[in-house]
This record gives C-alpha cells, structure tokens and sequence, in this order.
C-alpha cells in the first residue's frame, strides 16, 4: 500500500534528465529540492522566491559579471564545468577590484544528460561557490531535447562591491606601468585538449582553474589605493589576448620579455607537439597586473607570498605607442609582435 | 625544456649573428630563399631578421601547404561536403582558405562572400578537423553509412601517413572511405621557381641559395637537391625548424656564397640523412604516382609536381569515387599572393596587405597559415612597417 505524502526520490545513479525536468511541473520541482537547493543551501536561496532580497554593504558600488560556460569535455584535470562556472565569475568580479558577494546560476539541461553527471557537476560547484564563500543566492533549469544541447551549459553571474573611489580597470594602464604576472601560464588550455580523444596524448597537466578574489585582496592590501591600475584574467585567447586588449582600451603599447614568463615544461612540451604557442592558450586560475613601478616590487612580493602567486613574475612593461602594439623580445634576442589571437586554435574551453 | 632550449639559445645566436656579419663582404647582396613555411614562421616568430645584417635578405618560398591550395581545390571539397553530403576530415589549416563565392540556385557561381570550409560548416556542412589521417579513417568506421572524404594536403612530410591510411582502408575493405589527394612535392616547385622568367632571365629575384626544408627532406633525404646546386649552380643548406638551424644555416649559405661553392650541405644531421627514410619512401610509391599537372596557388600549372593514387587504389580515390573535374579559379584581381609565393613581391607590396586581408579574414592564402608570408608578417613582424616608437625605460 502506498504510503501517504511519499514522493519517490530522484535516482541519481541511474536517471536522465528528461523533458519533465524543465516543463515546470512536479519534476523540475523536485530536482531543485533535492540536487540544487540541497546543495546550494543559503539564506537567500531559501527565501524560495523568484528572486534573491540581497543586502549591500554602505559605502560600496556594485559590480556586476556574467559568464557562460559551455566547456566540453565536461570533467577534465584539475577540475569540471562546475568550478569553473563559480570560479570564471567570481574572477571577472575581482578583476574589477570589487569583494564578490553573490552568484546566480542558470541552468541549461540536455534531455538525456546522466543524473549522476549533473549531481557530480553540481555539488563540485557548490563545493567551489563554499571556499570562495561566494553563495548560489538564485538560478534557474531549462531542458532542451536531445541534440539541441552539448549535456549541460552553465550560465553564472556575480555581483561584488567594489570600495568607493577605487578604480581598476583596462583602460587604465599608462606608460610605464609594470606588468605583474601571478603565475605559469596554458595550464587550463592544455589539460582540457589533453582530454579530447581524438588527441590521445596524456599530459601531466591539471587545470589551473582557482577563485583569485583572494589574491587579489592580498595584492590590494600591500601597496597604496590606485597604485594597481589593471587587473585581468587571461582566460580564452591566453596572455597574448588580454594583453592586447588592454593595449587597445587604454591606448598604449607594451614591451614583454618572453625569457620571464612561466610556462611549465610539460605545457611547453604538449604545445610544442601540437604546434600551438602557450602565450594564446587559456588560463582560469591566473592575473595580470599593470602596477605603477614604484609600487611593482611590493606587488610581485604581495602575489608570491599567497599559494596561487607563488611563480608571480614581472614579465614586462607598459609603453607608449599609438600604434598600441604589444611587442616582445624573444627569448632567442629577436622582436616580435605579440597580436591578437585569429580563429580559434581550441574549440570550446571554458 | 630540454632538448628544444638548447636550439632557441640567446647567447649562441649572437654569437652565429657575429660570425654572419663578420663574413659578409662589404658591399654585396646575400639573397636566400627559405622553401619551407616552417623556415618562414620561425624567422617571424623568433625574431630572426633582427639579428642579421643588412646586406642578408630572406625570401620567403611556396613552402605552406596551405598557402599553395588553389582555390579549385577548396571548392571541390566544399562541393563533397555541401553537395554530396560527404562527412570531410581536415587538417584545421585548411579550415579559413578562401574560396569561391556559394554557387547560386541556378549552379552559376555566386556573387558576394566566398566561403571556406569554415563558411561552409556553419551552412550545414560536416566538416571535421582531424589531428592525423588515422583521425579520419576512425570517422569513417564510426559512420559507415557515410561517405567521408579525407582532404589530403602538404609536401612529402604529410603523404607517408596518407598512403598508410589508404592501405589501412584497402586492408579493412571500407566502403565509404576515400582520399581528396592533393600532395605536392618540393623538388618540382623549386625547379619551377629556378626557371622562372624572373629568376632566369629578369634577375628581378635574385636568389644566391636556399635553405632545405626540414621534415620533408628527412622523408626525401639530402640527394635530391644536388640536381639543383649543380644544375642551377644554387647552393642548399638543409636545416632544421628551431631558430638556431635557421641561422647556422644562413652562416652556412653566406660561406658558400663567398668561395663560390654551390653545394648541398646539411645542417641538420640530427635527423636528415642523404638517402632519407627509404621505407616511407617505398610506402608512398606504392600508393601514389605522378601526376601530370597540378596547380598550385601563386605558381599556376606545375608539370610533374603532384601525386595522385594509383588505379589499384582507385575505389579511395574521392576524384574518381565522385567523377570529379578540376576547374581552376583565378585568384582575387589584386591578391598578389601568387608574386609573393614566387619570391617576386613581398607582402607589405601587396594593397590588400593589413586592409582587408587580414588573418582573421584572409583574401588570400598567404594570409591564412601562420606559415605563409603574409600572416607571419602580419602576426609577427608588423611593427617593423611602422616608425620607430619611443621606448620607455
């Protein structure tokens, strides 16, 4: 005999996600109970409304970032489409300079996707959204059908508050800046192209994906208001992108010296055999920072003495030049343009 | 990283850069030809240029694959792909190479934009970028009820690994598997570049030596380019891809030019000997023969200087498989790639260099691989088109 108000419990080991899930019956409700808000669980989020009631903290400015990932594959070393959705946010966020505060998640579902993918993908994401101390305040599930998705795309979107009268920001760079980077680069790129299998090569090389909010904040900390003028995270595109971008928003050109910036050897070594530069591959766990130069010493020793810039490295600096190219000296004694990055070496790495 | 930063090594390259303008006569003109596209990126890409004198000049060869594809070629692809609907497999190079415009509904060729098979993708398209030829013979057991096309290019470094794959097709008795074969081979197009007008006859090119290819002389060996010091009198340093090769090389060449030697020397013994690897060798002959002609981009029609499968292969044949006819297409009226393949013009002569062609949105081929000469420069040398800036600090 049934039992009265029972509701048979999702099985995460077997099931998919099917087109019930999003058509905004009992289904989906469920699912949020017992995958998101069980593991997002906050104050905000268990208000149950449409929306999250946040506070702001007096004397502040809002940030706000948002970031669409639709990594493939979904695991990878060092990490999983989770993280790095909480982690892809958060940094945009501290990049501007600003403490994040909240994220929002939304969620789109492919019919079919395993149930227990999702869960794994889910609780690593409130894991990450937990150390960062960064809350899922509110989200969102849609299903497409099978075929219209690639198994589950993550849509995050942060506010932080930023101090008043702090501002950090690419257009901000000037001659003679330095330039400050918190560690080696490709790490990310390489270990997500060392998953896909039509490469078969096994590359010792994990994702560097990390929330940088703290690093920033020690970096903060140690030199005066307004003596760092940029912050980025060169992510898609590589060091080579930001740096461009940058160069282009504040109107300035750039001088780096390709013998100071850490590239592990076992990304040199997978780069070198699939004929791609590491200064164009993706990091999700490093910054770059113009620094006016007599604050850059107190910097660089700022980013080495926190665990995520332990191989913080001055690689450069900013010059002026209308022409707004970044230039390098090789590590072999030539010059050489830095440019942008053209088409897309990766497909689909964050 | 060892084994490649003992080739990228500052120091010793000043030091090569030393002995370069030491042994340089006053006065005289050292022009080289680098064949291969390897040659050309590493020259941009390290900065190499800066380090030689003035009186060194690089001319940069036909040797891209990808910038020697004509345009008829892309659009046969494009037509297995759109047309046929073929699953095709490509080397991601080939992926942004201009083509023609889409034919209109009436079959003529169309006006407007030209498609790429990276155009042609987002029209529905299924075209996939391998990494390996085995890559597209997998695609092919995975979709048997598919006819996949894989879109052979390059010189002989990248045709060993394409006969493997037809053997392997041949040995398995795929079904719905064949070949676009377009590999071309180096010997034929330096001898089409020693008799051009230019260079026989106008002296608008003078070329005083070339730098050997790399990869593809490990598969040909040193022996093939002694037809060309002696017949042409030319001297050849085979040399490796990492900079320091590139301009041990030159040094090399510079000497060579002074005693008046027209030689083959081999800089790069670490890999290339001179009767080179015999079993890929008979592995090709093999599956491939010769064909009569072929067009290449910027060099038009080549006698003898491609290959295509043998009749006992004909059914991986995808020419033979679709009944296909080759129908060359001239290049953009102002695209002077094919001057700068000859060594003739060099890509800032060029009034689409860094206007509209640009790397991200190539006119010609040049500006496609980052080993051509155009988007080497572009990527890599622009600066140097532009007045000195200030340097600060």
């Amino acid at each position: 005999m049934a039992k009265k108000d029972y509701i048979r419990p999702i099985d995460f080991r077997h099931g998919r996600v099917d087109m019930n899930h999003g058509a905004g019956g009992r289904a989906g409700a469920q699912l949020i109970d017992e995958l998101f808000a069980r593991a997002f669980d906050n104050d905000a989020l268990r208000q149950g409304n449409d929306g999250a009631l946040l506070d702001v903290p007096a004397g502040h400015r809002l940030v706000m970032a948002t970031d669409g990932h639709v990594i493939s594959p979904l695991f990878f070393p060092g990490g999983d489409i989770g993280c790095l959705s909480v982690h892809g946010t958060v940094n945009d966020v501290a990049m501007m300079g600003a403490r994040p505060l909240y994220l929002a998640a939304s969620f789109i579902l492919e019919e079919g996707f395993p149930l227990a993918d999702l869960q794994r993908i889910v609780e690593s994401m409130a894991r990450a959204s937990r150390e960062a101390g960064v809350p899922v305040v509110t989200g969102d599930t849609k299903v497409v059908e099978q075929g219209k998705g690639d198994g589950v795309f993550i849509c995050t979107t942060g506010i932080g508050a930023l101090p008043a009268g702090r501002r950090i920001g690419g257009a901000l760079a000037r001659p003679g800046d330095v330039l400050l980077l918190s560690g080696s680069i490709g790490g990310h790129g390489v270990a997500v192209l060392s998953q896909r299998e039509s490469l078969g090569f096994e590359a010792a090389v994990r994702s560097d994906t990390a929330a940088l909010h703290g690093l920033v904040a020690a970096l903060l900390a140690a030199v005066p208001e307004g003596a760092v003028h940029t912050l980025r995270d060169p992510t898609r595109g590589g060091l080579a992108t930001t740096l461009n971008e940058i160069a282009a928003q504040a109107g300035v050109g750039m001088r780096l010296q390709e013998r100071a910036i850490p590239v592990r050897p076992e990304v040199q070594g997978a780069c070198e055999l699939l004929g791609i530069d590491p200064l164009y591959v993706a990091n999700e766990g490093k910054l770059v920072a113009a620094v006016a130069p007599a604050h850059a010493d107190a910097a660089l020793a700022a980013l080495r003495a926190h665990p995520l810039g332990r191989d913080a490295a001055c690689i450069g600096t900013v010059v002026d030049d209308p022409h707004r190219f970044v230039q390098m000296t090789t590590a072999f004694g030539g010059q050489r343009v830095v440019d942008w990055l053209t088409g897309e070496p990766l497909p689909r790495i964050c | 990283m060892k084994y490649i930063d003992e080739f990228r090594d500052g120091a010793l390259a000043r030091g090569i850069a030393a002995r370069i303008a030491d042994e340089v006569r006053e006065g005289r003109r050292y022009s080289f030809m680098e064949f291969c596209g390897g040659h050309t990126h590493a020259i941009a890409r390290y900065g190499i240029r800066e380090l030689l004198p003035d009186g060194v000049r690089m001319i940069h060869g036909p040797g891209c694959p990808v910038c020697v594809l004509p345009i008829g070629r892309i659009d046969q692809v494009i037509g297995l792909a759109l047309g046929r609907g073929a699953i095709v497999c490509t080397y991601g190079d080939t992926m942004r190479v201009p083509a023609s415009p889409r034919p209109g509904p009436d079959g003529q060729a169309g006006r407007g934009e030209g498609l790429s098979l990276i155009k042609a993708k987002a029209l529905g398209a299924d075209i996939r970028m391998v990494y390996s030829a085995a890559d597209a013979l997998t695609v092919a057991r995975q979709n048997p009820d598919r006819e996949v096309v894989f879109f052979a290019i390059g010189f002989e470094t990248t045709t060993p690994p394409t006969a493997l794959v037809i053997r392997q097709a041949h040995a398995e008795g795929l079904r719905n598997f064949s070949v676009l074969c377009c590999h071309v081979l180096t010997p034929s197009a330096i001898t089409h570049i020693l008799e051009s007008a230019e260079v026989r006859q106008y002296g608008t090119v003078p070329i005083d030596g070339f730098i050997g290819p790399a990869h593809v002389s490990i598969v040909i060996g040193s022996q093939p380019y002694v037809h060309f010091a002696e017949e042409y009198r030319k001297p050849v340093v085979i040399a490796g891809f990492e900079p320091l090769d590139v301009m041990q090389a030159i040094l090399m060449l510079v000497r060579q030019v002074n005693d008046g030697r027209a030689e083959v020397e081999n800089e790069f013994t670490r890999a290339v000997s001179p009767e080179g690897n015999v079993a890929a060798q008979r592995l090709v002959a093999s599956v491939f023969e010769l064909r009569e002609r072929f067009e290449w981009r910027g060099l038009g029609e080549v006698p003898y200087s491609a290959l295509k499968i043998r009749p006992e292969y004909g059914e991986f044949d995808a020419e033979r498989r679709f009944g296909l006819h080759y129908r060359g297409v001239p290049d953009h009226k102002q695209c002077e790639c094919g001057a700068i393949l000859r060594g003739v013009k060099q890509p800032t002569d060029c009034k689409l260099f860094g206007t509209v062609c640009t790397p991200d949105n190539p006119m010609g081929s040049c500006m496609v691989s980052s080993e051509g000469a155009c988007a080497a420069h572009y990527s890599y040398g622009r600066f140097k088109d532009v007045p000195v800036v200030a340097v600060q600090g």
